[in-house]
Parts: structure tokens; C-alpha cells; sequence
């Protein structure tokens, strides 16, 4: 374990856990003490959530190196599918934790095949032409789950696609004791809150589990040599394709499962909440955090998904400020002088330190 | 007996066989090209192109610029796919293989401008050389399965044997876009290597190094086939490394071979002095 800890990337990985565990156990301690405004506890579910969405678009993008402009489609695959299976299973199975759980790993399946199915075709493409067509499935997921209808009885499941614009749950004909799961544009109705924050907490730590040791490892570093030579990382053996479509599955799969967390946290919800600013906003975490940096995502994540809350004050000029804060944090992050201001204040770090470790 | 199989050379029409060294003679040839050819649009960037590597040959391949060496590399490697003829790996056929099928049949190659993997580590580089020789596959990675631990130990320290033939080990941990020109040569190398080849392509590795680290490298190329047994084949344009070690030399010209045969042979033939200098006015 020691001679683990001198190694640097072993340290960052470590440090990052324990800062998500600190943070967790104030702010658990915190909600339960009661010592929390209502609109901070309201935000503590999402916040969790669009880390996950940070660091699963940090694979894809940072990572692997494509850029995909279609992250919230996967998140709402990974919603809808989430919520369907929590509120279908409500009789079946009265715990709480156990409905959740099962959206989350629904969500996650789903997400992943949504994934697969976009990533077979889609990997055939490069840069600006993979961004597009990821782009255009976000869309789509969009309006298809617009028109989606779906309710549940003793039957089990049914599910209508209201593609004319006139059908409405009673075309479903289900009996007297029937749910609407689903009702078309009005998105989700009716759903039960069961997201948590511990288990929010649980949903941050795995996705870091799985990327952080996923990237130290042989597939990791096959994921790697594509993003920076891909005629190099050929010609040295590795198949191309097989990797970059599990990079862009795993990171559907843990945007699908934070989509479900994020779809059981709210009573209602439609579909038009994961649309393409949702994927530009998650775009912006991961590009502010640094590309590949993972406790980047993690702060940029939480730091500007609050941000707009904070500045709740300015009322009307809020996404101003938004935008001009943004501005500033690229600006400074690009500064050489503002990078190196630790090394001056903390005189004794080197910077061959890497080189011994 | 043998010797008279060696000279066979210089009666037989077909040059391709004549410059297998003498040891290799009774082994399967590790690689057979046959009228291998390629076009581009309307030109024949390689036309008819014959040769056979015995299993321990060292190789050159020269020729002026242009001359289409890049591209037989190419082919080889299956970047580009050939318009006309087989390439046979160790007797067996290429066609519609991927570039990734090629190397784990066994060749493996540098190339003409660096492509090192530049923000990950030297030792990641040789590591990712390595990945089809470390066996677990995503799972284990993320779950840290004992056997995950295992390979990787397995894969450090063959990473470290495979760095310390260029004395590298020290740079370990250093990225590779950081290291001087002939440091990230010699990287390519040893990740070409450490995906266990048969025949290692090497495209200019003299290029950009001064007469000392020349001289170097060409102890390293001659100790790199003792010691793990393969065929060689190298592009150069430094004479000096190409007659100095290689037992068969062919040249290229406008995508044709003009000259097979050793470094003596080579150096006295008309054709290669003119295709390089130029014919000679009479009188």
C-alpha cells in the first residue's frame, strides 16, 4: 500500500475519492441536522447527478477524444426506462432502496443499448461528424419520448406511441386499477421521489471506481493511445473500433444510470428537461474541468450546476453573470501565471517529482 | 550444398530469392511478397514488387525519394490495401486483414514521422505495445481482480527489460512528447517490439541522429535481432548504416526494384548509380 501511495496517479485517484467522501459525510450531517436551506437539500439529488453525467461525458470526450454532443439523450433513455421500472414494480416489490436500485441498473441497461446501437454506426465517423450525429440523436430521443405513452395494470406493461398527436392514455385500455406511467408530452406523472442522497453518493463513487481504474488498466490505456495516435495505436495491435465502442457504451450506461437517480427525484418530468443544452451544459463541466481530468468534472460540475443558484440575486441579469464568471474561470485556468501561483506559495514542489515516482 | 543454393542467385532469373542469408535458407521465409502492387487514381505507386525476408535476415530497403518505400511499408501493414498481389506473414495470407490483425500476426513497424503516443508516459507507450501480450480483459481492470495484478507486474517489468536495451529505464516515467528526437526513435522501437514481431518494420530510424548515435543504433538493430530472433527490414536514406548491416538490400525506383542483391553488389551496379546520381553523359 505504500509503495502504492508514491505513485502519482495512485495519489490524484486517492485524493479524489476521499475529497467526494468528505463532502459527502458535511453534507450529509448537515441534511440531517436540518441545518440546510430547502433549495440547497433540493439540489443535493441533481448535483450528484450531473457529476456522474461530468465524468461519463470525461470518458468520451476527455478520454476517448470524440466529441458527443448527445450526452442528455442518454440520460433520458436511462430516466424514462428508470422510472417506468420503478413505478411498474411498485406492487411487486414495496422497498424503496430495492425499486431504486433496480431503476438505476434498468437505466443503465437501457442507456447502454441506446449506446450500442447509436455507437455501432456512429464510430464509423470521426470528429465534427460524430459530434453531429450524436447531436441528432439527442434530438430524437427527445421527440420519440414526447410521443411515448406508457401505463401499467394487472397486465403488465403497455406502451403506445402517440405519433399522430391524438391518442391520450385512455387509448391504452387499461383496466379500472391502471397507471399512466407516461403521458405522452406531459412527460412522466405522478412519480415516486425515491432518489436519495446517499445513494446519490453511492452513484458518484462507483462511476469513479469504474473510470478512474478503468483508465489504469490495459483497456484504459488501449482507450488512451486511440485518443492521441490512432494509426499507432493500429499498428501496435489494438482493434480500434471494439474500444472506442466500449468507451462510448460504459459512458451511455453511467449517463442512463444517473438519468434515473435524476428521474426518480422529481414528481414529474418530460422529456424536453434532457434537451441539447442539457448536453452543452454538461459539455461545459467537463471542458472547464480539463479534458481527462476527472476531480475536475467532479468540482466544475458541482460548482457551476450551484452557481446559477447562488446567483439567484442578480434576477434577470443571473445567466449574465453565469456567463461572465465562465469566462473568467477559462481565462484564469489558460494563465500560466495563475497555474503556477502554488508552486510559488508552496516553494518546495518540484516538478521532477513525477520523474522518481 | 549450401553454398551452391546461395550463389544460385546470380543464375537464376528470379533475383527475389538470391539475397536470403545463408542460415535462413532451410527455414520458411517469414515474409513473401508477389507482384505486389498499388495505384493511386491512375498512378502505380508500387508495381510488381517481389522480395522474401528469411527468419533472421536483416533487410534494407533504399531508394531515392519518392521512390514508393513508405508505401510498400504501408502495404505491408495493411494501412493501404494492395491493388494486385499477396503478401504471405509466415505463410499466411493477408488479404482483408486490419492493420491490428497484421501486427498480431507478427509485423510490427515504426514510422517516417514520430507517432508516439505523446501525453502518456514512456513506460504507458511500451505498456500499450504490450496489450495484447497482458491477458484480462475491462472487468478485471475495473474490479482489480487478482489477475489484473498479476499481468500487471508482468507487463512492468517487461516494460522495463524492453526500455533497458536502449538504457531507456530511466525515462520511464516521462512523457513521451517530452523526450529528445532520438530518444522517441528508440521509444518507437521498443513499443514496435514489445508487440512480440517476427518482423520488425523500421522507417528511417537513423533519421535526425548524428554519426555517434548512427553507429549506436546500428548495434542495437544487430543486437535486437540476436537477441530476440527476428527478420529486420529497414528504410534509410544514411548508406552508411544500410551497407553496414544489412545482408539483402533492395532498391526502389519509381516504385519499381531496379537492384536486389548484398551491399558490394548493390554498390557496383549501374543501375542503382544512376538511378541515384544520374546517367552519365557519353564521351
Amino acid at each position: 500500500m505504500k509503495n502504492l501511495l508514491k505513485k502519482k496517479t495512485t495519489r490524484t485517484d486517492f485524493l479524489t475519492y476521499l475529497g467526494v467522501i468528505v463532502v459527502f459525510v458535511i453534507m450529509f450531517a448537515l441534511q440531517q441536522g436540518d441545518m440546510l436551506k430547502n433549495s440547497t437539500q433540493g439540489m443535493l439529488v441533481p448535483v450528484c447527478c450531473f457529476v456522474v453525467m461530468a465524468v461519463s461525458l470525461n470518458l468520451t470526450v476527455g478520454i476517448l477524444g470524440e466529441l458527443s454532443l448527445g450526452h442528455a439523450g442518454f440520460m433520458s433513455v436511462g430516466a424514462f426506462s428508470g422510472i417506468i421500472a420503478a413505478m411498474s414494480l411498485e406492487q411487486t416489490i414495496p422497498s424503496d432502496l430495492a425499486r431504486l436500485i433496480i431503476a438505476i441498473v434498468v437505466g443503465a441497461i437501457c442507456a447502454a443499448i441506446a449506446g450500442f446501437i447509436v455507437g455501432v454506426p456512429v464510430l464509423r465517423l470521426q470528429g465534427d461528424y460524430l459530434a453531429i450525429v450524436t447531436l441528432a440523436f439527442g434530438e430524437i430521443i427527445k421527440e420519440l419520448i414526447n410521443c411515448l405513452i406508457v401505463g401499467y395494470d394487472e397486465n403488465g406493461l403497455h406502451v403506445m406511441f402517440n405519433l399522430s398527436g391524438k391518442l391520450s392514455v385512455e387509448n391504452l385500455n387499461m383496466t379500472e386499477n391502471g397507471v399512466a406511467i407516461i403521458k405522452g408530452a406531459q412527460g412522466a406523472v405522478g412519480v415516486d421521489k425515491l432518489a436519495t442522497f446517499p445513494m446519490g453518493f453511492v452513484l458518484v463513487m462507483l462511476c469513479l471506481v469504474i473510470v478512474l481504474n478503468l483508465v489504469r488498466s490495459r483497456t484504459g490505456r488501449a482507450i488512451l493511445s486511440i485518443r492521441d495516435n490512432r494509426i499507432a495505436a493500429e499498428s501496435v495491435g489494438i482493434n480500434v473500433t471494439k474500444y472506442r465502442l466500449m468507451a462510448f457504451v460504459i459512458s451511455a450506461a453511467m449517463a442512463g444510470s444517473a438519468g434515473a437517480l435524476f428521474g426518480l427525484n422529481y414528481s414529474t418530468l418530460s422529456s424536453t428537461r434532457f434537451d441539447f443544452n442539457t448536453s452543452i451544459l454538461v459539455l461545459v463541466y467537463v471542458v472547464l474541468g480539463g479534458l481527462g481530468n476527472i476531480w475536475g468534472s467532479i468540482i466544475a460540475a458541482v460548482v457551476l450546476y450551484v452557481l446559477p443558484e447562488a446567483l439567484r440575486e442578480f434576477n434577470d441579469y443571473r445567466m449574465l453573470a453565469y456567463a461572465v464568471v465562465l469566462i473568467l474561470v477559462m481565462l484564469a485556468t489558460n494563465n500560466e501565471r495563475f497555474k503556477a501561483a502554488p508552486s510559488r506559495v508552496i516553494p518546495k514542489r518540484r516538478k521532477g517529482a513525477a520523474v522518481n515516482g | 550444398m549450401a553454398k551452391k543454393v546461395f550463389e544460385k542467385g546470380k543464375m537464376v532469373p528470379v533475383p527475389s530469392h538470391s539475397i536470403i542469408p545463408e542460415r535462413d535458407l532451410y527455414k520458411s521465409p517469414i515474409l513473401e511478397c508477389s507482384h505486389l502492387g498499388i495505384d493511386f487514381g491512375g498512378l502505380a505507386a508500387v508495381k510488381d514488387f517481389n522480395i522474401t525476408v528469411g527468419r533472421t535476415e536483416i533487410a534494407g530497403l533504399i531508394g531515392p525519394n519518392g521512390a514508393g518505400k513508405t508505401t510498400v511499408f504501408n502495404l505491408l501493414t495493411k494501412v493501404y490495401h494492395p491493388t494486385r498481389g499477396t503478401i504471405l506473414v509466415d505463410g499466411m495470407d493477408t488479404a482483408g486483414k486490419t492493420p491490428a490483425q497484421v501486427n498480431r500476426m507478427g509485423i510490427a513497424r515504426t514510422f517516417q514521422n514520430i507517432r508516439l503516443f505523446n501525453n502518456l508516459s514512456v513506460e504507458d507507450n511500451v505498456k500499450i505495445g504490450l496489450h495484447n501480450q497482458t491477458r484480462y480483459n475491462a472487468l478485471s481492470g475495473i474490479l482489480r481482480l487478482p489477475n489484473y495484478w498479476k499481468q500487471e507486474k508482468m507487463a512492468h517489468e517487461s516494460a522495463m527489460e524492453l526500455l533497458s536495451i536502449f538504457d531507456m529505464q530511466d525515462l520511464a516515467g516521462h512523457k513521451a512528447g517530452s523526450l529528445p528526437y532520438g530518444a522517441q526513435r528508440r521509444l518507437e522501437i521498443v513499443r514496435a517490439l514489445a508487440t512480440n514481431p517476427s518482423l520488425l518494420l523500421l522507417d528511417e530510424p537513423a533519421a535526425g541522429m548524428n554519426p555517434s548515435e548512427t553507429v549506436e543504433l546500428m548495434e542495437n538493430i544487430v543486437k535486437i535481432r540476436d537477441t530476440f530472433h527476428i527478420a529486420i527490414m529497414l528504410i534509410e536514406h544514411d548508406m552508411n548504416l544500410v551497407m553496414g548491416i544489412c545482408e539483402g538490400i533492395c532498391v526502389l525506383n519509381f516504385g519499381q526494384i531496379i537492384a536486389k542483391g548484398t551491399a558490394e553488389e548493390i554498390q557496383n551496379n549501374p543501375v542503382v548509380i544512376e538511378a541515384y546520381l544520374g546517367k552519365q553523359k557519353e564521351g
